[in-house]
């Protein structure tokens, strides 16, 4: 009992104290640490950048944005805006086709609905590095390679996003309000739109987000798919100015507040939407 | 109830998997059996033609020194990612999920922010904070994240830093998860927190860490962005340093769209192995199964 009673406090300072607050801190200013500088460099002017203290706040933030906004004639716009039309269009797509496929796989029993399943979580496992190349070929042979479809359609299919829907509609639709709506005579197609998707909404705000996140990031597909940087999302503009930075250390402060810029809307989103980020990750995933 | 309905309701996503996934492995795998072979001076019209070559560019991929180099490359940073990222985003979860700690909100959200950063704006961030000229880092500790062999940990550290918050997500929410009376159980047996750590929380979170190294081991064999955008700022990353940047250069800059398919099914074929074989070793030790 004494041999207890003695060991328990100490357990409790090595874990429950100032410790482990401490290397949670250390987490979080590591995590950080390269935001905040980026936001303080984007202030700094180009003659600032190389001189001053990097951690010293700059007076060229605006001068930065006015002329990455000058940039060959607005790119940096366009890039914003071709970003925000595939993470934007492709999200909502592919959220829509997660929730209708995922709710028929949960609340219909049919012939070869396993054997469906089972060859669209199967995807999961497919690199993109396999696809990349063929999607290209294919998308060049009817003419639309560097096009806005080459890079929105191939996202559109996420099977781990219908898995996550299958899981969401089986937990949160009740099979009695589907027969009471079979009873009263609606249609399959008004249940799902009346009664089912009403019901799956905070499911599919958790796979919107997470693919909206995941296109936004993406680097490789629409690097591969475009050649026209009139099109490019704003990784793959950033890349390209930081190649051309490379010879001209002058569009440094550029790079830095196009950097920051890009991330701001994607924090914002995240800030705002913190309570959706669930993650069902784990909840049967590995038998 | 209709019988048709769920196949009406399935119909996109099985368009969109055909046309987008099953449609292009198959190409690829048709691809990869072919080469081109050039008659005459490979100038004019149908000087050029693809002759089927059968596995010969798989040999070739397989037997190839570049690639290998990369693939060791690739082992060596992705060995260096999996355990430093899922031990932090363990760590980080116990911590969190201990009641005691303070902070733990704010230090929650920021680990998890920078999920929110692409990996291209990620290792442009890293990359210039590498840079002699401009690094904060580099008036404290002078080395040089850039060379030929601290590379690969600088890009391990870029990794780590964009995926420790999702991965600390993913257990932290598996640790929400679980009914509290069970650590008031052990309490009242006489376990301190760390010892429920390691005793309870540990052997529930199993399947998590195995899905996420799963993951994790997957997205490390595919590994491009990082390199190809730190590539600009040094001239020790070649522009073969992953398989799959390998793939690119063969494919686009080559224009060896057959070796490209060969070498990307190699990488598909690697990432299903390691995959599968880590689950079959971590399955028969954790769960006894023969």
């Amino acid at each position: 009992m004494t041999a207890v009673s003695h060991r328990r406090p100490r357990g409790k300072a090595a874990f429950g104290g100032l410790a482990p607050t401490a290397l949670l801190l250390i987490g979080a200013i590591y995590c950080l640490f390269p935001v905040l500088w980026v936001l303080i460099a984007a202030t700094k002017s180009p003659a600032e950048l190389f001189s001053t203290g990097t951690l010293a706040v700059g007076t060229g933030f605006f001068d930065n944005v006015t002329q990455l906004f000058a940039y060959r004639d607005g790119v940096f716009w366009l890039w914003a805006a071709n970003t925000l039309i595939y993470a934007g269009g492709g999200a909502l797509l592919s959220t829509a086709v997660s929730a209708v496929s995922g709710y028929a796989l949960a609340k219909y029993r049919f012939p070869g609905r396993n054997l469906i399943f089972n060859l669209l979580i199967g995807g999961i496992l497919v690199p993109a590095v396999v696809l990349a190349i063929p999607q290209y070929l294919l998308f060049s042979k009817i003419g639309l390679a560097d096009s806005y479809w080459a890079v929105l359609l191939p996202q559109i299919l996420h099977p781990y996003s219908i898995y996550l829907a299958r899981i969401y509609a089986a937990a949160a639709i009740p099979d009695s309000l589907l027969e009471a709506g079979r009873i009263d005579g609606a249609s399959e197609g008004r249940l799902m739109w009346r009664v089912a998707i009403p019901l799956m909404v905070p499911g599919m705000v958790t796979i919107f987000l997470f693919q909206f996140v995941a296109i936004w990031n993406n680097f490789l597909l629409p690097f591969i798919m475009l050649g026209d940087d009139g099109k490019f999302p704003l990784t793959v503009g950033l890349f390209t100015l930081l190649q051309s930075g490379a010879n001209q250390p002058s569009l440094y402060n550029l790079i830095l507040t196009g950097a920051f810029l890009s991330l701001v809307p994607l924090i914002a989103l995240f800030l705002t939407m913190q309570r959706y980020w669930r993650t069902d990750l784990s909840s049967g995933a590995v038998k | 109830m209709k019988r048709s309905a769920p196949y009406v309701f399935l119909t996109p996503a099985i368009v969109l998997f055909t046309l987008f996934l099953a449609v292009p492995i198959g190409y690829t795998v048709y691809l990869a059996m072919l080469r081109s072979k050039v008659s005459g001076l490979g100038l004019g019209k149908g000087s050029r033609r693809e002759v089927f070559v059968g596995f010969d560019n798989f040999a070739a991929a397989l037997s190839d020194a570049e690639l290998w180099n990369g693939w060791l490359r690739v082992l060596g940073y992705g060995a260096l990612v999996l355990v430093v990222m899922l031990g932090l985003a363990l760590l980080f979860a116990l911590l969190l999920d201990s009641a005691r700690v303070r902070l733990a909100r704010f230090s929650r959200i920021a680990i998890f922010l920078p999920y929110a950063v692409p990996g291209v704006a990620a290792t442009l961030l890293w990359g210039f904070l590498y840079l002699p000229s401009l690094s904060p880092i580099r008036e404290i500790l002078d080395v040089d994240f850039l060379g030929a062999t601290t590379v690969t940990y600088s890009m391990a550290n870029v990794a780590v830093w964009g995926g420790v918050g999702f991965n600390m997500l993913v257990l932290y929410t598996t640790l929400r998860a679980i009914p509290r009376d069970l650590y008031e159980a052990a309490r009242l047996d006489g376990a301190s927190e760390f010892q429920i750590a390691i005793r309870v929380k540990i052997p529930i979170l199993v399947p998590a860490i195995i899905l996420t190294t799963v993951f994790s081991i997957i997205a490390t064999i595919q590994v491009f962005t990082e390199p190809t955008t730190l590539r600009p700022l040094t001239n020790t990353i070649s522009s073969t340093w992953s398989p799959l940047m390998k793939v690119y250069r063969d494919a686009f800059v080559t224009g060896d769209l057959y070796s490209a398919a060969a070498t990307s099914i190699v990488i598909a074929a690697i990432s299903l192995v390691l995959s599968f074989g880590f689950l079959r070793v971590v399955r028969n030790r954790a769960f006894g199964e023969g």
